[in-house]
């Protein structure tokens, strides 16, 4: 691996976790844009769908791995 | 102390061809043989040590079924120390080996952009209408299964019973964060609709508690003992369980938590109370019980939710770190890995007790429960609407603008400029880096690879054989002067001092 992944791959220092007293707005804030964002999904995951939803899920078959 | 835990992942990714006929092995080559083709990336692989019969448990079963070895197959090795390969009737990628969970997930999203290069790259040859799809994922949703299995390294001394024993309290429970999310049911005897959503893609389908099978009568903890290394020092313990995950930071927990639980167990560290009674059950009723509420019987009698479970495994993990430090999953590199893993861990287990909010961008069953929820709402679909398996499926179609878990937000722990380098670079902190740069140096000459040698023809003389038996050796520290100091692949079969090495048995260990 190179440098540059090096020094690029890796988790803030800073503690993901940390006592923050408002955690809760903060983690509500961001349930509230995640639900944005999927608002807008759902108006356009017709088009990315599948046509033919049934037809699709019967045909796909596979054969067991491993 | 507990060994460095070198760690990878093979992923087997489901495919099917649209607007024609064509087996899933005849699809599968295709890809591989796009990908290699054009890479020049088509050195053999060498089936010399692969012996997937043998048990850990130093015994063979007599109506044991054990996976057959299949050489006849597109099959090559590639410059980052990945195989790329067709495994029964699907792609596989296995990582290198790595040393960090950082590390597997980088290799397993090259692994991904590789798979997505493989299908351009092969469709473009096809006529117009003409595709191969793959998906990442793990069933078909009718009683077919196929892999995402991680291996570790562990150490020989260590009695099997007592790993397999302990290993299974945390696979059954950390199905909580690893699991990928399915519609429906595929274990035979639940009825109909009674499962609409489980956590878990593969907790259907196991049905022992250890055995050396993987595609029948699956096992919890799969004894084939394979190392791949030094069998006298090393085990590879081969894990079948988990879910082939979409999520960066599901990865990274999967791999991390159990690199450090096997370091616990290793040293003697986990809870010795935390033995599950009847882990085949439990397994299916943590994978249905998406409210985590639901008690597992422990062998002395006490009741624990599987939340509760991982937390005390997780307390322990602190203690654990507390006490000897997590230098068996940290490297050069990333010094601070093990104390990630414990913080992400703790987080991840706090939001889970909480209803999941704070982890919707980082657990992939969460992430797709939410998108089938608010669409059947939306749409005020039935429970077993074709739509919602639709959904599932797409979650993981590697199609780029297909791919539902692309739009779901899902924290990144790789950059795209990342992911792309590690397509052709290898990680540097073990063998899979001598692997990766004598094939970039000298492709012409490497005649066959695999795991744990190399063999050159240099073009004078026999083949010259190059055993690797020390994963955590043929890294970078320790081979870029070698590399530096040789132009020629018989100059490099000099240095090491192999010039007969056809004829001698040695250990990597003894030149490097």
């Amino acid at each position: 691996m190179s440098e540059k992944i090096r020094k690029s791959v890796s988790i803030p220092e800073e503690a993901p976790v940390e006592v923050i007293e408002d955690l809760a707005l903060v983690k509500n804030a961001q349930a509230e844009n995640l639900k944005a964002d999927l608002d807008n999904l759902l108006d356009e995951i017709d088009s990315i769908l599948e046509t033919n939803a049934e037809d699709f899920v019967n045909s796909y078959v596979q054969k067991g791995g491993e | 102390m507990a060994l460095p835990k070198v760690c990878g992942i093979e992923t087997e990714y489901g495919v099917i061809s649209r607007g024609f006929d064509s087996s899933p092995i005849v699809a599968s080559s295709v890809l591989v043989n796009a990908y290699a083709g054009a890479f020049k990336q088509n050195i053999q692989w060498d089936f010399g040590d692969e012996t997937p019969e043998r048990d850990a448990r130093g015994f063979a079963l007599e109506d044991a079924f054990p996976p057959e070895v299949e050489t006849h197959m597109a099959n090559s090795v590639l410059t980052n120390g990945a195989r790329y390969y067709v495994d029964h009737a699907h792609p596989e990628i296995s990582t290198p080996e790595c040393r960090t969970a950082t590390e597997v997930v980088l290799y397993d999203r090259a692994g991904e952009e590789i798979i997505k290069e493989s299908m351009k790259r092969a469709n473009a040859l096809l006529p117009d209408l003409h595709e191969i799809i793959t998906y990442k994922n793990n069933s078909d949703g009718k009683g077919n299964s196929y892999g995402c299995h991680e291996n570790y390294l562990v150490s020989r001394e260590l009695p099997f019973g007592q790993l397999a024993t302990f290993i299974t309290t945390h696979f059954v429970t950390r199905q909580i964060y690893c699991g990928s999310g399915k519609v429906g049911s595929e274990f035979l005897t639940d009825k109909a609709d009674t499962v609409t959503y489980q956590i878990s893609q593969r907790a259907d389908f196991f049905e022992e508690e250890i055995g050396l099978e993987t595609t029948i009568r699956r096992p919890i903890v799969n004894t084939r003992d394979e190392p791949h290394c030094d069998p006298d020092k090393y085990r590879r313990l081969h894990v079948i369980v988990g879910d082939a995950n979409m999520s960066e930071y599901a990865t990274y927990l999967k791999v991390g938590t159990t690199s450090i639980v096997l370091a616990m167990i290793e040293d003697g560290a986990f809870p010795s109370h935390l033995i599950i009674d009847g882990p085949v059950n439990a397994m299916r009723t943590v994978s249905r019980d998406i409210s985590m509420s639901k008690a597992i019987r422990l062998s002395h009698g006490e009741l624990k939710t599987s939340l509760e479970i991982q937390f005390l495994i997780l307390e322990a993990a602190e203690k654990y770190n507390a006490q000897y430090g997590l230098d068996c999953v940290n490297s050069d590199d990333f010094p601070l890995e093990g104390r990630n893993i414990l913080l992400l861990w703790r987080e991840t287990l706090t939001n889970l007790s909480n209803g999941g909010v704070g982890s919707f961008d980082t657990i992939d069953w969460l992430a797709k429960m939410r998108l089938i929820n608010a669409y059947q709402e939306k749409n005020d679909l039935a429970p077993n609407d074709a739509r919602l398996k639709a959904l599932d499926l797409q979650y993981h179609d590697m199609r780029t603008g297909k791919n539902l878990s692309d739009r779901m937000n899902l924290r990144r722990l790789i950059t795209q400029g990342d992911a792309d380098i590690a397509r052709t670079e290898p990680p540097q902190s073990t063998r899979a880096f001598f692997r990766g740069m004598c094939l970039q140096r000298w492709p012409e000459f490497v005649v066959s690879a695999n795991w744990d040698c190399l063999i050159f023809d240099v073009g004078d003389g026999p083949l010259r054989r190059i055993p690797m038996m020390e994963p955590l050796r043929g890294t970078r520290a320790l081979t870029e002067d070698l590399f530096k100091s040789c132009s020629t692949p018989m100059e490099l079969v000099l240095a090491l001092g192999l010039e007969n090495s056809e004829l001698t048995s040695f250990r990597i260990s003894d030149v490097f």
